[in-house]
C-alpha cells in the first residue's frame, strides 16, 4: 500500500465511479463495445485501487465478498442461461429474447445474462488473484512484511 | 442434430461449480462429484452403443451453420476415449477417497477433478481446431491445480517442468492453428479436410503439420520431448499420477491421431517415416530409462514415455488398420497404466515410501494387492490373454504386413525389457522379505483395492473380448480416416465449401 493522499483520495472517488461504469459496459455491451468481460475488469479494477491505496485487508472489508465463490457462481449462472435453449430441444447456447425492450437497460435476452456471468466471474478471478498476491507476506510495497524477530538461520 | 453431446461436458461443468460453492462440506462434495462422473460413464457408455450403431453424431453450438460455428462430432475414437475418461475417473475418484487428505479435498480438489473431466470430453468431442486448443487449455489449467495441490516441494518442481514444458508445447499448437487458419482460411476439421485437398501451395501445409506434430509430441511425451513427464508425474497424490499416467498423457496421441488422420492426411504419409522414427527411439528410451529407477512411481512413469512409442507407432503405420491396433493399444494402456499406478501407489502408501530399497514383503502381507500386480504387469508386457497381447499384436502384424522390420523388433524386444522392469518392482516390492518391521503397518481396505480390481478386470475382459473391441476399433479408425463421410455429416451432403460460397 502507498501511503499517499492523492491516491487515497482518488482511489476512494474512483469506487463507486468506476462501478458504475463497469455496469454500464455490461448492458451496453451486447450490441456495441464492451461487454461482461471488459466491465467485470473495470469492477475488478476499481477494487485493485483501493488494495493500492489502502491494502488488502481494507479492500476485503469495503467489499466483503468471496471472490472464488463469485466466480463459481459466475460460471454456473453463465451455464445455466445457456442451458435454457438446450432443455427446450434446441443447442446449448441458442438465444431467447424478452419481446419488449426494458426502458434504460434495452432488449434483455440469454445473451445479456451469460455476458452478466462472464461478468461476476471476471470480477472474482482477477480480485482474488490480485488480492492473493497482494496478500503474500514478503511482497513490499503493497503490506509491509512483519519485522524479523528470529535471527534468520543459514540456508541448508 | 445430437444435442445430448452437450451434456457430458455440462454436467461436469456445472457440478464443479456446485462443488466449489460446497468445497469445505467433503461429503457433499464428494457425492456431487461421483454423481457427475456416474452420469457421464453411463451417458459415454450410451454413446459408444449410439454411435457403433448410426454412426457419427454432430451437433453445433447455437445453432451456426457448420464451418462457421461450434461443432461437437462424436464418432467411435470420440466415444472410446470418452468412455475410458469416465472409467478412468471414477476409479480415481473412489481411490480419492480413501487416499487424499481432507485438507486437499478441501482445497478444490473435486472441483480440479471435475474440470479436468469437462476439458478432456471436451478436447473428445469438439471438431474445431481451435476449440481443441482452448479444451486442451482447460484441461491443462486444471491438471496445474491437480499437480500442485499441496505445496510440497517436489510438486512445486515437478508442477514448475510440467507448466512450462506444456505451456512450450501449447505455444507451438497455437503458431501452427494460426498459420493453418492464414492458408485454409478455416479452423473447422471437416472443412480444412476438404480444403486442404485443393490449396495451391501445398509445401507449408506440411511445415504447419510440422507445428502440430511438435505440440502434439510434447504433450503425449513422445521423444525427445518427455523430459516433464517422469520429472513430474510422481509427485502428486497417488490418484492424481494414476489419473494423469492413465489419462492424461493419452489426450496429446488423441490429438495426433485425430489431427493428422482426418486433416494432414498427405502430410501423414510424408512423416509417416519421421513418426515411425520418433516412435521407435521413444520405445527404447523409456524403457532404457526406467531401468535406472528406483522408485515404483518413477519407473511406472518412464513405461508411460516407453508405451506412447507403441501408440505413436501405430500412427506411423498410416493407414487404418495401423490406426486401428493403435486405437486398441491405446484403449489398453490408459486401463491398464492406471491399474498399475493404482496397485503400486497403494503399496507405496501402506509402506509410506516408493522407494524400492525399503519396500518389500508385500507379497506376503497383500496377496490380493500381489495377484493384481501381477496380472496387471503382465498385461502391459503382453502377455497372452491379456488385453496387452492383443494390442501389441495388432501392431506387430500390420508391421510385418508393411515390411517395417526394424520397427517390429524394436516392438518386440521393448516388451522383454518391460516385462523384466515390471519383475524387478514385483521383486523389490512384493517378493523380497520386507525390510522394516511391518507390524504397525496399515492394511489394504476394499476401497483401496476395489478400483485397480475393477481396472484388472476390465484388462482381462478386454483381453477375453478382444474381438468385437478390435472390430470397434477398426471401425473407429475407419471414421477417422473417411473425410468424406465426415465433411457430409459436418456441413451437410453438399460440403463445406458449399454452405460457404452460398453465405458469401
Amino acid at each position: 500500500m502507498y501511503e499517499s493522499m492523492i491516491l487515497r483520495t482518488i482511489a476512494r472517488l474512483m469506487l463507486p465511479l468506476l462501478l458504475l461504469l463497469s455496469l454500464f459496459m455490461v448492458v451496453r455491451g451486447h450490441h456495441l463495445p464492451g461487454g461482461g468481460f471488459v466491465g467485470g475488469l473495470l469492477a475488478a479494477a476499481a477494487i485493485i485501487l483501493q488494495i493500492v491505496a489502502f491494502g488488502p485487508d481494507y479492500a476485503r472489508e469495503i467489499v466483503p465478498i468471496n471472490y472464488l465463490r463469485l466466480a463459481a457462481i459466475g460460471i454456473g449462472s453463465a451455464t445455466c442461461w445457456g442451458l435454457l435453449a438446450l432443455l427446450q430441444g434446441e443447442p446449448f447456447m441458442a438465444a431467447r429474447w424478452l419481446d419488449t425492450a426494458i426502458p434504460g437497460i434495452g432488449k434483455l435476452g440469454t445473451p445479456v445474462m451469460f455476458d452478466v456471468g462472464v461478468y461476476l466471474t471476471v470480477i472474482g478471478v482477477t480480485t482474488q488473484l490480485a488480492l492473493v498476491l497482494a496478500e503474500e507476506p514478503t511482497l513490499y510495497p503493497l503490506r509491509r512484511p512483519p519485522p524479523r524477530t528470529e535471527p534468520v538461520a543459514p540456508e541448508a | 442434430m445430437a444435442n445430448h453431446l452437450f451434456f457430458p461436458l455440462l454436467v461436469p461443468l456445472v457440478s464443479a461449480v456446485l462443488a466449489t460453492l460446497v468445497s469445505q462440506r467433503r461429503v457433499i462434495a464428494r457425492s456431487i462429484a461421483l454423481a457427475a462422473v456416474l452420469f457421464n460413464l453411463g451417458y459415454s457408455i450410451w454413446l459408444l452403443l449410439a454411435v457403433g450403431a448410426t454412426g457419427r453424431m454432430v451437433t453445433q453450438a447455437d445453432d451456426f451453420a457448420a464451418p462457421f460455428g461450434i461443432s461437437l462430432v462424436a464418432d467411435g475414437l470420440s466415444a472410446i476415449m470418452l468412455a475410458l475418461t469416465s472409467v478412468m475417473m471414477l476409479v480415481t475418484m473412489l481411490y480419492s477417497f480413501s487416499t487424499v487428505s481432507p485438507y486437499r479435498e478441501r482445497y478444490y480438489y473435486y472441483p480440479l477433478l471435475l474440470l479436468l473431466l469437462f476439458g478432456c470430453g471436451g478436447a473428445f468431442l469438439t471438431g474445431d481446431l481451435f476449440n481443441l486448443y482452448v479444451w486442451f487449455e482447460v484441461l491443462l489449467v486444471a491438471s496445474f491445480g491437480l499437480i500442485t495441490l499441496g505445496g510440497e516441494r517436489g510438486q512445486l518442481e515437478g508442477g514448475l517442468k510440467y507448466v512450462v514444458l506444456n505451456l512450450l508445447g501449447s505455444t507451438s499448437f497455437l503458431v501452427g492453428a494460426g498459420l493453418l487458419y492464414g492458408v485454409a482460411g478455416t479452423l473447422n476439421m471437416a472443412h480444412l479436410s476438404e480444403r486442404l485437398g485443393t490449396l495451391e501451395h501445398s509445401g507449408i501445409v506440411t511445415a504447419v503439420a510440422g507445428f502440430f506434430l511438435f505440440a502434439y509430441s510434447s504433450k503425449a511425451g513422445l521423444a525427445p520431448l518427455f523430459f516433464w513427464l517422469p520429472a513430474s508425474y510422481h509427485t502428486p497424490s497417488i490418484a492424481v499420477t494414476a489419473l494423469f499416467g492413465g489419462l492424461l498423457s493419452k489426450v496429446g496421441i488423441y490429438a495426433l491421431y485425430r489431427v493428422f488422420g482426418t486433416v494432414f492426411q498427405r502430410e501423414l504419409a510424408w512423416l509417416a517415416p519421421l513418426i515411425l522414427l520418433v516412435a521407435g527411439v521413444t520405445m527404447v528410451v523409456g524403457v532404457i530409462g526406467a531401468m535406472a529407477q528406483v522408485n515404483v512411481r518413477r519407473i511406472l512413469a518412464f513405461h508411460i514415455v516407453s508405451q506412447m512409442g507403441y501408440m505413436a507407432m501405430g500412427l506411423g503405420l498410416a493407414g487404418t488398420v495401423g490406426l486401428a491396433a493403435g486405437i486398441l493399444f491405446m484403449a489398453h494402456n490408459i486401463v491398464v497404466k492406471t491399474a498399475l499406478f493404482l496397485i503400486g501407489g497403494t503399496a507405496e502408501h501402506l509402506s509410506g515410501t516408493g522407494e524400492l530399497k525399503q519396500m518389500g514383503g508385500m507379497a506376503r502381507r497383500e496377496p490380493i494387492l500381489a495377484g493384481l500386480w501381477l496380472l496387471a504387469s503382465f498385461s502391459l508386457a503382453g502377455l497372452p490373454p491379456l488385453s496387452g497381447f492383443f494390442g501389441k499384436l495388432g501392431l506387430i502384424q500390420v508391421g510385418l504386413e508393411q515390411g517395417q522390420w526394424l520397427m517390429v523388433g524394436v516392438a518386440a524386444a521393448v516388451s522383454l525389457f518391460t516385462l523384466f522392469s515390471m519383475l524387478k518392482i514385483w521383486n523389490e516390492v512384493f517378493w523380497k522379505k520386507a525390510y522394516v518391521d511391518q507390524t504397525g503397518m496399515p492394511r489394504a481396505s476394499a476401497l483401496l483395492l476395489a478400483p485397480s480390481a475393477l481396472l484388472v478386470a476390465l484388462s482381462i475382459a478386454i483381453g477375453f473380448g478382444a474381438s468385437p473391441v478390435l472390430n470397434y476399433s477398426r471401425y473407429s479408425a475407419e471414421q477417422v480416416f473417411n473425410t468424406q463421410r465426415l465433411v457430409q455429416d459436418v456441413c451437410g451432403s453438399a460440403g463445406c465449401e458449399a454452405v460457404t460460397s452460398t453465405a458469401n
